[in-house]
């Protein structure tokens, strides 16, 4: 017979379920983590108490690999960081390494970069508010979303080939010109995006549910996102106005028109704001750019030492064949140097920390990766709340577990 | 926006930390400035208190292996940015391999926890004072420095990548 004299003990130490202190695991693979790392929240009902965050699942040593690749082959590293706008990466790394052996750039490339990078942005910022949707229940607009997204990796592929880890340029340009197909499929883009976005603007931004659901949830204020290193998009909500492109141009942005939108209370809803507002600037740019776009080359003929010759090249040319064999085996020399180059990232400032001691590969490579930065405010920032608001708190903080990882 | 140039922080530096800050340079335009390490702690928090510099952004926090450089193996760098006047600023320290203990900064910038931790996960540099000073990306059993120098990634038996048949 079983022992029946704990019958009718309660299973709770206080004998009511009031007041009660759980442990819940949100994550590592759950569904609400948006990648894998793990929150162990300490919840009285549906409220949190606190919470302790574990990342590291996916880490790859990518700092580690870029000490034994030559520098070519660490664009490829970098499409994995933050793969939502894996181009900004690759172009952030381009430009670190020809800051390093000090090469201009002609303007048609930094122009041709600027719409790369800002597509980029616009993907990466559909993907983050089409998702705070989801997280609130509302998937229509991500499935609309999903579709312009569609539409710029169409424009990668006719860059590059490929569509999410991109490796899209070259130290020292492009690999090609816009093909025409390209010019086709941006004008299309460009005519017909903002009519599409209005439609997911109206579904969300003022809907009633979805304001009662993001207003005041995650909020954090300006001072204490400084303390904390924010950047981008999610410093911007809390109402400081830092932007790289503004700040330190780099590829031509001071040519463009532009504003920085900026929040007030620095919580979801200002996140999603600002996130909207910074798609449509990003199309005013993209549309700057296209009109103005300059003549001349889409590579710099001044680092044959580092830009890949076309293969055309290679088949009949002497001098293009011992370029390509250097470059791929890493045999090109390098200044002695250290560099730090920032640029915008989808998620804020990604930055590039290069100490060069003249070998085939960096000595050192260090990204500044914002999604590092954001995801260790995440407990303070989800403290008091419920666990929808903790839900939703992540998905506008925007934290991409390839760049938290690295 | 001012006209904060490197050449006026570095004297107002050199101005209050004087022989601590032990050299200084330039490269690609970014003042860098080595400073010994037991000062690093005050300077980064003066820098923040500074109403002049206004240096009270913490970008970036990580260090590099020296393996040949005797009792200065391990170098710990700091990039801080005034926002307001747009002057970037890093500062070195180097740290003896033996005892690579460096005081923590996360005392003045919370932002400093996790990039302390990752550079302590990867370089084995102690922070001290740091609340909770334990690996973050790799797995807590490890017990090695994995992007010290003395770890290759590669297998150490091949050779047909080594520099020598490169003419290096």
């Amino acid at each position: 017979m079983s022992d029946t004299s704990n019958k009718n003990k309660s299973l709770f130490a206080d004998e009511t379920i009031d007041g009660q202190i759980a442990t819940l695991n949100l994550g590592p693979t759950h569904p609400a983590t948006h990648g894998i790392f793990q929150n162990v929240l300490t919840v009285d009902g549906e409220k949190i108490l606190g919470s302790v965050q574990t990342v590291g699942y996916i880490h790859r040593a990518f700092e580690k690999l870029a000490e034994r690749r030559p520098y070519n082959q660490i664009t490829p590293i970098t499409d994995r960081l933050n793969y939502c706008s894996s181009p900004i990466n690759n172009m952030g790394w381009e430009m670190t390494m020809e800051k390093l052996i000090g090469v201009t750039v002609p303007k048609k490339v930094d122009y041709m970069r600027v719409i790369i990078m800002e597509l980029a942005r616009v993907a990466d910022h559909l993907v983050c508010n089409s998702v705070i949707g989801v997280d609130t229940g509302a998937l229509t607009g991500f499935t609309y979303m999903f579709q312009q997204r569609e539409l710029i990796y169409e424009l990668y592929e006719e860059v590059c080939g490929a569509r999410l880890t991109t490796n899209i340029g070259r130290i020292g340009g492009f690999e090609r010109d816009f093909s025409p197909t390209f010019h086709v499929k941006l004008k299309k883009f460009l005519k017909e995006f903002n009519k599409h976005f209005q439609e997911f603007d109206d579904l969300l931004l003022r809907n009633r549910i979805f304001m009662d659901r993001t207003i005041g949830a995650g909020p954090i204020s300006g001072e204490r996102a400084l303390d904390y290193g924010f950047t981008g998009p999610n410093l911007r909500a809390a109402g400081v106005d830092y932007d790289v492109r503004v700040m330190t141009p780099y590829s031509s942005y001071e040519d463009f028109d532009f504003i920085i939108p900026v929040g007030t209370q620095g919580d979801t809803y200002d996140r999603f704001c600002v996130r909207q507002e910074e798609i449509r600037q990003s199309m005013k740019i993209i549309e700057q750019a296209y009109n103005n776009m300059p003549e001349g080359s889409y590579f710099s003929p001044d680092v044959p030492e580092f830009y890949l010759p076309t293969k055309a090249d290679v088949y009949t040319k002497m001098e293009a064949l011992i370029y390509h064999f250097k470059i791929v085996m890493g045999e090109t020399p390098v200044p002695v140097g250290e560099v730090y180059h920032a640029v915008e990232g989808g998620n804020g400032e990604l930055g590039f920390h290069l100490i060069s001691d003249g070998g085939r590969t960096p000595y050192r490579l260090q990204f500044r990766r914002p999604c590092f930065i954001y995801y260790q405010a995440y407990p303070e920032m989800i403290t008091g709340q419920t666990i929808s608001d903790a839900v939703l708190t992540l998905s506008s903080l925007n934290v991409i577990a390839g760049e938290l990882d690295a | 926006m001012s006209n904060l140039t490197n050449e006026t922080v570095l004297a107002r530096l050199q101005e209050k930390f004087g022989d601590a800050i032990r050299n200084h340079e330039e490269p690609y335009g970014l003042l860098t400035i080595e400073i010994q390490a037991e000062k690093a702690h005050d300077l980064i928090a003066w820098l923040k208190a500074d109403d002049v510099l206004k240096m009270s952004f913490l970008t970036l926090i990580g260090a590099v292996n020296f393996p040949n450089d005797k009792d200065r193996e391990l170098c710990v760098n700091y990039h801080i940015h005034s926002l307001s006047h747009n002057v970037r600023l890093r500062i070195r320290a180097f740290l003896p391999i033996e005892n690579p203990t460096i005081k923590s900064i996360r005392d003045i910038y919370i932002g400093a926890d996790w990039q302390e931790r990752e550079t302590y996960d990867f370089f084995g540099v102690i922070f001290e004072g740091h609340p909770n000073l334990t690996r973050i990306l790799n797995e807590d059993s490890m017990d090695y420095f994995p992007m010290r120098k003395e770890y290759h990634l590669e297998d150490a038996t091949r050779e047909d990548k080594d520099d020598r048949y490169f003419g290096r």
